[in-house]
Parts: structure tokens; sequence; C-alpha cells
């Protein structure tokens, strides 16, 4: 029962919230656990700053959000890919939080044609 | 071979479904059960003929299947070709077909002459569970996995080359037969419920299916955390993630369900508890299917698109509801009177490791779950990362070791405090002394939750030596063998407890691994020129020199890295390959070597006391510029401008020619590739005097080795488990439910002993127990005699007839079993050579008949 109470609370206080890029530049400042698309050809790497793109939302149009980040980069990383990225809007910009950068595991190279 | 495929697959979906209903409308017919039996070996067979085929197209790479030309191509490693198959949504479907076969025809050849009630409903639950997933196949949109495809494509799209990893081969199907092999403890269950037979029956005939389950299970997911640890980017070995999860909750469950099935065995007791947690598990393992197949929630695991995930949903819910309905209905029976008739016995603490090990799951479930839950109450999906797993399953993982230290120290049914003191002593005082050495002279005072766990795994482990040592030197004792002989000797004699304690011993190795390397990593991202050093955890690590080839598969980056620990250099190699897109045709441009789907291949240094890992993260920003120069030098060379040089118009010509006269158009491809590749090499070259800055991801990883060493000792303890004991293996032992019943009696007398004689339990304790015992079991042997007189026939008396079953203790020796020298002192378990001291046929001695009918 008590363990009950506790999962209850501290879910709700411990969760981020999962948001669509267009969500996020709706709702503003916040952190947030960003599910979108990698925009292909988007992705540049800044040298030592890490890596920065675009995301939109993952069904139906909308606009670029754009993202920097920082760490390590899963391999099947790249555009057109879904990923999901923990951070918060800072200036316009989505900062990931280094090592919360998830791309989905695709089981084909179905978006594979033009990366 | 299309065409035929479906047609078996179709007869396939019949027979189940014949089967199955056989079953169920003839269940009083003997000989319609014998033929319901006989069409699930043809089941069996039709789905493994299905399975041959495609497999058979895979290797042969007939691109006119959808599945191979989805998920293979002609440059797929053959090994791999095998292998695509259950990456595929269809194959999986075939593939728990398949195994849910061979698991429902084992399930059904073992038990064919027992269980006569049970056996149709339970075998109208696994050919039901079958029809589905069959007509899934037949009749769901997109998953059949004979489809065609009009025209046929020249080549594959192929494996990715992520999954192209060795584990590939063997993950997924140990998950699968874990998940599957779970439908048949549920189906007797069933089976057990609706024909109100809720004693211990259908749990000693699927118990061994519940065990195979847990170890495929557990098998898988030990693989998978280890193809994880190697990867990048994929979170460790462990990341809570939801498909992980849903391997994991059915295997806690199952855990628990192992354990507490050994109360209703010997106690009959938590009937509605098994009940309830056979469904549990089972419809974890549905739900565990559902999430990798549905998407519904976010997970690295979830695969591609999805069309039966709504339709895994709807059996869950029937599995769910239904089940619930008829545990309810049978409540009467499943209740009894029975109660725990002592706080330290090992019931107590089964019921508390019971309790633990669904709070984990309920734990698990709902962070899981939570972004479902959230929108459900706040309309925002939101998701519950690691930590907060880890601040839950800490504490009770840590808790489940003290209570896998505690179970196996204490007897059934009673122990004084007396004998408790005796059995605790050792180990609890190696747990304070380890636990103070590692307080003083390591850092580890400075994670309490990590000290509590080496501490309580110390106890764990010293005791189950403890045991082993004391179960030894009581058979030395009786017999007079050596110790190694009489460890052996022990442990073969009695698998099933033995192999469980080496489970939980694994368990304990497998718990400090984590603690250590969750608790004490280190994990930093470092940026370096080669020739460049940085000091990680204490150790240089140098970026030596960079790497860099190309062949006709991909383009690889690499580094070469040093790490100097103390007066040791470590020589590492790690490195990020790029694949070319496969299965597209024609002449991609030079871009394609650079831009594919990459692959890391982590640098690992493996030792005892940590692991060190190293990945690299190269820059290739100035190769893709400069492949981008190449791709419009080639283009310019190609139209043969002015400057060009004289090769240049070679290949104009060249491909002039072929796009006149189609015949030449194969070696003019060739001719462009080999151009291109030679230009690709030339870039790739220059990566190695960029002088590129490259990322390094270095982690330092304490004890890590002894989780996998732990999983294994673990696996090894299941499999001494599983492996049938020598009376079972000669068939002659269990032919009916009442041998079966006699036979649990036994082993409880067995197991009586043996915790006396290992010092479990005290003298008067045992005498109190084994009397109880002894009496059920005299009671059991008059009825039996009772209800089979008249039937019994010289042949079928076989090893026991002759004596007229055996013969009394009267001579109130207390022993179970007499020896050939007549000093009557103890166990039959202990000394091997249990005998009929007095054989004259007006008694009975109960424990001496399994060991009698073994030397016969």
């Amino acid at each position: 029962m008590l363990l009950a109470v506790a999962l209850i609370y501290t879910s709700f206080s411990a969760s981020t919230e999962a948001k669509e890029p267009s969500q996020i530049m709706a709702a503003g400042t916040g952190t947030y656990e960003m599910t979108g698309e990698v925009v292909r050809g988007s992705v540049q790497h800044d040298g030592s700053e890490g890596i920065s793109f675009r995301v939109v939302d993952r069904k139906g149009e909308s606009q670029a959000l754009p993202v920097t980040y920082k760490g390590a980069v899963p391999d099947p990383f790249r555009g057109g890919r879904e990923i999901v990225l923990t951070g918060s809007l800072k200036g316009g910009t989505f900062v990931g939080e280094p090592e919360t950068l998830i791309t989905k595991c695709p089981s084909k190279f179905t978006t594979q044609t033009n990366g | 071979m299309a065409s035929l495929g479906s047609v078996l697959l179709a007869l396939a979906f019949a027979a189940a479904a014949t089967a199955g209903l056989i079953a169920l409308i003839w269940r009083h017919d003997e000989r319609k059960l014998v033929l319901s039996r006989r069409i699930v070996y043809g089941f069996c067979f039709l789905v493994t003929a299905c399975i041959a085929i495609i497999e058979f197209e895979f290797l042969s790479d007939n691109f006119a299947f959808k599945i191979v030309q989805e998920h293979s191509s002609l440059e797929t490693p053959t090994f791999y070709k095998v292998a695509a198959m259950w990456s595929s949504q269809e194959g999986s479907l075939l593939l728990w077909a398949w195994v849910l076969s061979i698991f429902s025809s084992a399930a059904l050849y073992f038990t064919r002459n027992k269980l006569r009630q049970l056996v149709p409903w339970a075998t109208g639950v696994m050919m039901g569970i079958a029809t589905f997933f069959t007509g899934l196949m037949l009749f769901a949109p997109d998953v059949n996995p004979f489809s065609q495809l009009n025209p046929v494509p020249s080549d594959g799209i192929g494996l990715n080359p992520l999954l192209q990893h060795p584990s590939m081969m063997i993950h997924p199907p140990m998950l699968y037969s874990g998940y599957v092999a779970l439908t048949i403890p549920f189906a007797f269950a069933i089976g057990a419920l609706i024909t109100r037979r809720v004693d211990a029956e259908w749990i000693r005939a699927t118990r061994k299916f519940a065990l195979i389950a847990w170890t495929f299970l557990g098998f898988g997911l030990l693989l998978g955390a280890r193809w994880s640890y190697t990867e990048l980017g994929w979170g460790g070995y462990w990341a809570w993630d939801p498909v992980e999860n849903a391997a994991l909750m059915p295997w806690l469950l199952c855990t628990a369900f192992l354990h507490s099935i050994m109360v209703q065995e010997k106690r009959g007791m938590l009937k509605v508890w098994n009940a309830s947690l056979v469904v549990g598990t089972f419809s974890m393992a549905l739900l565990g299917t559902f999430l990798v197949r549905s998407g519904v929630l976010q997970s690295i695991h979830a695969f591609g698109n999805n069309t039966v995930g709504p339709y895994i949903l709807a059996l869950i819910g029937v599995v769910v509801i239904g089940s619930t309905a008829l545990i309810i209905s049978r409540l009467d029976e499943l209740r009894t009177p029975k109660r725990i008739d002592s706080l330290i016995s090992r019931e107590a603490v089964f019921l508390v490791n019971n309790l633990l090990l669904v709070g984990l799951v309920l734990v698990i479930a709902w962070g899981t779950f939570f972004p479902l839950i959230s929108e459900l109450f706040t309309g925002n999906k939101s998701s519950l990362a690691a930590p907060w797993f880890d601040r839950y399953t800490t504490p009770l993982a840590i808790l489940l070791v003290l209570f896998t230290g505690i179970g196996p120290l204490l007897g059934w049914r009673r122990v004084s405090w007396k004998t408790a003191r005796r059995a605790f002593r050792i180990p609890v005082a190696a747990m304070v002394v380890v636990t103070l050495a590692l307080a003083l002279f390591t850092d580890a005072g400075s994670r309490p939750w990590a000290l509590a766990l080496f501490a309580f795994a110390t106890f764990a482990i010293v005791g189950i030596g403890q045991e082993f040592w004391n179960g030894a030197a009581g058979r030395k004792r009786l017999t007079g063998e050596p110790m190694g002989k009489a460890l052996l000797g022990i442990v073969t004699r009695n698998r099933r407890r033995y192999g469980g304690y080496i489970v939980h011993v694994g368990v304990a190795v497998l718990l400090i691994g984590i603690a250590a390397s969750s608790s004490f990593q280190t994990n930093q991202n470092v940026e370096l020129k080669p020739g460049e050093s940085t000091v990680v955890d204490g150790r240089t690590v140098t970026y030596v020199r960079p790497t860099s080839k190309v062949d006709g598969l991909a383009f690889t980056a690499g580094a070469i890295v040093d790490v100097q620990e103390g007066s040791k250099t470590y020589r590492l190699e790690t490195t990020r390959r790029f694949y070319r897109p496969t299965g597209r045709g024609g002449v991609g441009g030079i871009g394609d070597y650079f831009g594919g789907e990459a692959d890391s291949t982590i640098g690992l240094w493996a030792g005892p006391v940590r692991d060190i890992w190293v990945a690299v993260q190269p820059n290739i920003v100035g190769i893709e510029r400069k492949a981008r120069i190449a791709e419009q030098g080639f283009q310019t060379c190609v139209e043969a401008g002015p400057g060009t040089p004289p090769q240049c118009k070679d290949v104009r010509a060249m491909m002039i020619a072929a796009r006149d006269n189609p015949a030449l158009q194969p070696e003019a491809l060739k001719q462009i590739e080999r151009l291109q590749e030679l230009t690709a090499k030339r870039i790739a070259r220059g990566y190695l005097t960029e002088n590129a800055t490259a990322t390094f991801k270095v982690i330092i990883n304490p004890l890590v080795l002894w989780m996998w060493i732990g999983g294994l000792i673990a696996l090894a303890g299941a499999l001494i488990a599983i492996w049938p004991s020598r009376g079972r293996r000669k068939g002659a032992l269990v032919r009916t439910e009442t041998d079966a019943l006699k036979e649990a009696k036994y082993r409880e007398i067995r197991d009586a002993e043996l915790d006396h004689a290992a010092g479990k339990l005290s003298d008067e304790d045992y005498a109190i127990l084994d009397a109880e015992l002894r009496k059920e079991a005299v009671e059991m042997l008059d009825e039996l005699e009772r209800s089979r007189e008249g039937a019994r026939v010289g042949a079928g008396a076989g090893a026991n007839g002759g004596n007229g079953n055996g013969v009394g203790n009267g001579n109130g020796n207390g022993a179970v079993t007499e020896h050939a020298n007549g000093n009557g002192s103890s166990a039959a378990e202990v000394n091997g050579n249990g005998h009929h001291g007095n054989g004259n046929g007006n008694g009975h001695d109960p424990a001496a008949e399994p060991e009698k009918a073994e030397r016969s």
C-alpha cells in the first residue's frame, strides 16, 4: 500500500513529459522528452561543440525545431530517423542533455533512400 | 514453393483448430484424444515445414518472397540470412507458432498417460493460441510470410548492420522460446481450474516447462544485456527500456512462480496465488510480444510498422478476463485451511520472496506503462527514466538477495531457534567480516545501497556454500566417499535442490556485478586529436592514431587507443563502420561510401577487477566534404569537359556505348563502380593524415565481468535442475498420476531427511515432521492399494509388486531407510543405497522404494 502511494507520487513528480517539437515550441520553457523525426540533411557536426540538427513532428507537417546535442551519438542516428531526446528549450533552441539521445532501432532500411 | 508454403500454413491452421476442437468435444473419448494428440504432432510437422521453406528461400536469395527481399540481400552473410527470418514481423510470428508447436507436442507426449481430465482442456488452450497465431499470419494484413513480390527485385534491402551481430542468431529465439514455453503451465493451469483438480498434479506435470521458460528467458535477457553492453548508444547492459522490461517482468514472475509452486507441492497451500501467478506470467509474456511489435511505447526496440498489435491486445484481454473469471469461480476449491506453521520456515521465506518479486514487477510495470497512465490522467505522455526505476528496484533487489540467502538455510514447516542460529552463524559472521573490510579498506562505504548488497550477497553465497558442505559431509559420513565424490553425489541425487542453490549463487554474483558497475562506474566523453592524451579515472588514455579502410561493403574509420593503468598499457581498437546501402539497384554515388548506416565496434578490455570500454565517434565531416567534391569531379569527368584526364574520355565513351547497347551495361557499371571505389579509397586514406579530432566515450566499469559470470553460473544451475533425474530417465518410475503423487511424498520425506542430516532440522523437529510425513505416505499407499485392488497385474507390479509394497518402520528407529547392514541410521538420499531392511511384506517403507526401483 505504502509502495503504491510512493510509486504514484514519485512517478508523477519525477517523470518528464513527452512532447513533439510543435508542442514544445508552443509550450516554451521546461524540460521535456522530445520525440520527433530528424530532418534529412540537417545534421551538422560542430566540431567540439557536438552536433546540431532540426527535428519535426513524427506525423504531419510542423515547423522544424533546431536542436543541439553533446555526447554519444547512437549508431542509427541520421536524417529521417525517429529520435527521443531529453532536454529543454533555451532561446528557441532545444538543448539536449548529454547521453539522453535515443534512436529507434529500425528493423529495415525503409527510411534510407536519401539519408 | 510459395503456394506450397501457403497451403502448409493453411493446413497448420486447420490442424491446430481441429486438434483443439477434438480434444474439447470428445474429451471423454480415449481414442479421440489420441487422435487429437497426433494432430498436434502433425501441426508441429507442418509449421516446421513452413520454417524450412522460408529458411530455404532466405539461403537461396529468392527475392520473390517479400520477407526475403525486405530482410536479406545478396551481400548479407549466410549466417545472418538464417537469422534474418526473425528480424521480420511475419517471421517472428512464425517462430512463435513453431516454438509453440514443439512445446505443445512435448507437453502432450510427456503427459500421454497422465492427467486424463486436464489434458483435453490444456490441449484446447494450447491449440487455441496456436490457432490464433497461425490465423494471424493467414488473415491479418501484411504478415503472411509467403507473400510474393511482383516484379521480382534483383536484390534485397538487407539486414540492418546493427542486427548483424552473432547475438541476433540466439537472442530473439531464446526470448521467444521463453515466452512461448510459459504457455504450457498456463494451459494446464486452466485445465486444472476447469476440471476443479486444483491439487499439485498440474504443477508437477508442467513445472519443468516453467523452469525451461525461466532458463530461456534468463539466457535471452543475459545475451541481450551483453549485446547492448557492447554497442554504442544502447545505454549499457540495462536501460529500463520498455522492451527490456517486458522480458524482465515475466522472468521475475516466473521466478516467483517456481518458488511458490514448491509450497503448493509440499504443503498444498498458495493455490489461488499460484493460479494467479501463472496467468500473470503468461499475460506478461504476451504483453512482451505485444510491446515488441506495437510501438505504443517509446523504445529503441520498436520495430518498424506494426499491424498485429491490436489482435495481440485482444488476445491478452481474453486471457486476463477469462482466467480471472475462472479463478474467481473456483475460489472454493482453491482455498485451503492450511496455514504456515512457523515464520521461520522455508515456506514463509518463499512467501516473502514472492511478495518482493511481485513488488518488483508492479514497480517495473508501473514505470513501463506510465506514459499510457499519465496520458490517461493528464493528457500528456510522460515517461520515467532510469533513476526512477533504480530508486525502487534497488532496495527490493537488496532484500531479495537477503532472502535468497535465508531460504536455503531454513527447512520446511518448522525450524527451532536453536537450529536456525546454528545455520546462520557462519554466513552472518562472513557477512560482517566482508562488510567491515569493504567499508574500511575500499570506497564502498560511500554507497550504502551497494555496500548492503555486497553484504547480503556474501551472506547468501557463504550460506549456500555451507549447505553444500554440510550435505556433502553428511553423505561422506554415511558412505565413506571422499568429499569430492560426496559433493557430486548429493548434487546428482538432488538436482532440483542443488541446481536451485547454484542459481542462487549465480544471481548473488550477478547482482554484485550490477551493484559495483552501476555505483562505481566512470563514464566520460573526451575529445582527442591523434597523439593527444587525457586522464580518465586515474588512467591515461592516448589516441595513438586513426585507422581507415574501404571495402565493397563499408567505410570504416577508427582509432587505436592506449590505456595506461599503473605500469600496464592496454592497446584497444575501436571503429565505426558506415555501410553502403544495398538493394537499390544501379550505381550510387561516391557519397554512398561514407553516408551509410553506421555501426560501432567498441574496444573492450575485460578483467576481473574492471572493464575498460572505449568507443570512438570519428569526425568525418572532412571526409564527407571530400566525397562531395569528388562526386562533382566525377560528374565533370563523365561529361569529359576540358582539362579532364584521358581516362574520363574512356569512361564517357563506354557510357555512351552502354546506353545504345544494353549488353554492355553490366560491364560499364562494373567499371564505374571500380573507379568510384578507387576514389573512395583515396578519400578514406586521407582520413589518416587529416589530424581530425575524434570523440571518445571511455567507461571504466568495475566488477562488471562478474555479472556475466554470475549469469552463466545461474544458467548452469538451472540446467542442472532441468536435467532429468536418473530414475526419470529410465522412464520406469512415474507412469501415472498416483505414481507421481507417491513420488512427491517420497521426495518430501527425503528432503526432510536431508535437512536433518545437514543440521537444518533439530532432532525433535525432525522426529515430529518425519512421523507426520510417514503417516501421510502410508495412508496414501493404503488408498492406492485399495483403488488398485483387482486391477493389479503381475507385470505391472514389477519392481515393487513382489514383496507386497514395502515394509513398515515399526521397529521405531525413525529412519526412512535401513541400510543393508541394519544400522538404520539415515537418509536414503544421502547415502544413496537405501535398502529394504526387512522385506517381510507387511508394511510400508516409502522412501526406500524409489531407491530400490533404481537399483533393480
